[in-house]
């Protein structure tokens, strides 16, 4: 009975989380990734990626094949991705932010912050 | 009769091409190399004394770390080299290792290389980092341990047996979109460095990505190589020696050579074919054929020198 009454309150909560969702965040809903860049095929996508200032931007690595990635600025610096693993980086200022992969420097993109 | 010749010719064609993998033997004189199939070339044991004592064997791309599919063994397969190269019954006076040492610049990972790397009967081992080995946010595993040869530059020179080594680092100034860079520091050292010698000095250069530009948009090629070429044409006998690409090409140019070397670890698809330069999944049976060792001789005149590829199989 009390496990019921449990889960009936978990689907509860889980309703009104998600009531909440569509109310106050509608673009977050409508764009679920839009902070996420997956690397796969030697290539950054998307490529720019406009984010909000504050926004952390994630990097993951589909391939088989270690990434890195590095700012042209040396403002921030993955280590060597293997496949899988993920590399983040909050960017709290407007502005236009150029990176490549340093192990295959034909891979570039571009994070435009506003 | 004819017929009988012709089926011996088609016998010889046949176990030529079974040994196909083992790579080719290149005999340099005045500057002119001529190739010789590696089998036929060890089934000439005369034609072999000539090629005069072992001086180094190269190995590169060991990428230790590496488990992926195309091959799940790194260890075992660089064990499998340094095997080899113990047999060897004249041992190479150095081993030189064109970089990518390990995969992913892990401290675990140099660890382990070095560990291996220990059990060579040929204990002088000279270096330059890969791209591989550079990737810590530091930039420090690599020259923690293999820093001292130049000072923590990553370019240096040696003599040995009359022959003058360069290793150069060209993984560390990648220009965004371009291929890998020298830098104005490191050719102003090595202009320097070229001006001390004659021009009957052999030299071998030997850097980790290729310093000539085979394949641009894979970057397989080092965008200021020309500003060291163009300083080594005055030299009777120039060999030019990288890893990164995980196969053999070569090129003559005047009295350069130019090598690239196999990888211990796994192969890479030819130039542009795929969606980059990623690890080759290969059967496993054709795995061994596709890796390899490169050993040096110095051909009877002083200053000539003979590669030879060694594929594990």
């Amino acid at each position: 009975m009390n496990l019921r009454r449990n889960q009936m309150l978990l689907t509860a909560v889980g309703m009104v989380i998600l009531g909440a969702m569509e109310v106050y965040l509608p673009s977050v809903a409508e764009t679920p990734d839009a902070t996420k860049i997956v690397v796969k095929n030697f290539m950054f996508n998307p490529t720019p990626l406009t984010v909000k200032s504050g926004s952390t931007v994630t990097w993951t690595n589909k391939d088989d094949e270690p990434h890195t990635v590095v700012s042209d600025t040396g403002m921030f610096k993955s280590g060597g991705m293997d496949t899988n693993e993920s590399f983040s980086y909050k960017f709290d200022k407007p502005g236009t932010y150029h990176f490549t992969c340093s192990i295959h420097p034909r891979m570039v993109g571009t994070i435009v912050v506003q | 009769m004819s017929d009988d010749q012709s089926l011996l010719s088609r016998r010889n064609a046949l176990k030529c091409m079974a040994y196909g993998g083992a790579g080719t033997l290149f005999a340099l004189s005045g500057g002119v190399f001529t190739p010789i199939d590696l089998a036929m070339a060890a089934s000439d044991k005369q034609g072999a004394a000539k090629l005069g004592k072992p001086l180094f064997v190269q190995i590169s791309d060991t990428h230790i770390g590496f488990n992926k599919e195309a091959n799940p063994d790194v260890r075992g397969t660089l064990t499998q080299t340094i095997d080899i190269v113990n047999g060897m019954s004249d041992q190479p006076a150095l081993i030189i290792h064109t970089g990518d040492i390990t995969h992913l610049s892990k401290p675990a990972e140099f660890d382990l290389a070095q560990q291996l790397f220990t059990r060579l009967r040929t204990t002088e081992m000279h270096t330059v980092p890969g791209e591989h080995d550079t990737t810590d946010a530091t930039v420090s595993e690599y020259f923690n341990r293999f820093g001292k040869a130049s000072d923590n530059k990553g370019y240096y020179s040696f003599d040995h047996a009359g022959v003058h080594f360069i290793g150069l680092i060209n993984v560390l100034q990648f220009k965004p979109g371009g291929l890998g860079t020298l830098g104005a520091d490191q050719i102003a050292w090595v202009t320097a460095d070229l001006k001390r010698r004659s021009a009957s000095t052999p030299i071998v250069v030997f850097a980790h990505m290729p310093l000539w530009t085979i394949y641009e948009p894979w970057g397989w090629g080092t965008g200021d190589a020309d500003q060291l070429m163009s300083q080594l044409r005055r030299f009777g006998s120039v060999t030019v020696l990288n890893g990164h690409i995980h196969q053999i090409v070569q090129k003559v140019e005047g009295n350069m050579t130019f090598h690239t070397a196999r990888s211990t670890s796994y192969p890479q698809p030819v130039a542009g074919v795929g969606s980059g330069p990623g690890p080759l999944k290969v059967p496993a049976d054709q795995l061994a054929g596709m890796l390899g060792i490169t050993s040096v001789s110095v051909v009877k005149h002083p200053s000539s020198l003979a590669l030879n590829d060694t594929a594990l199989a």
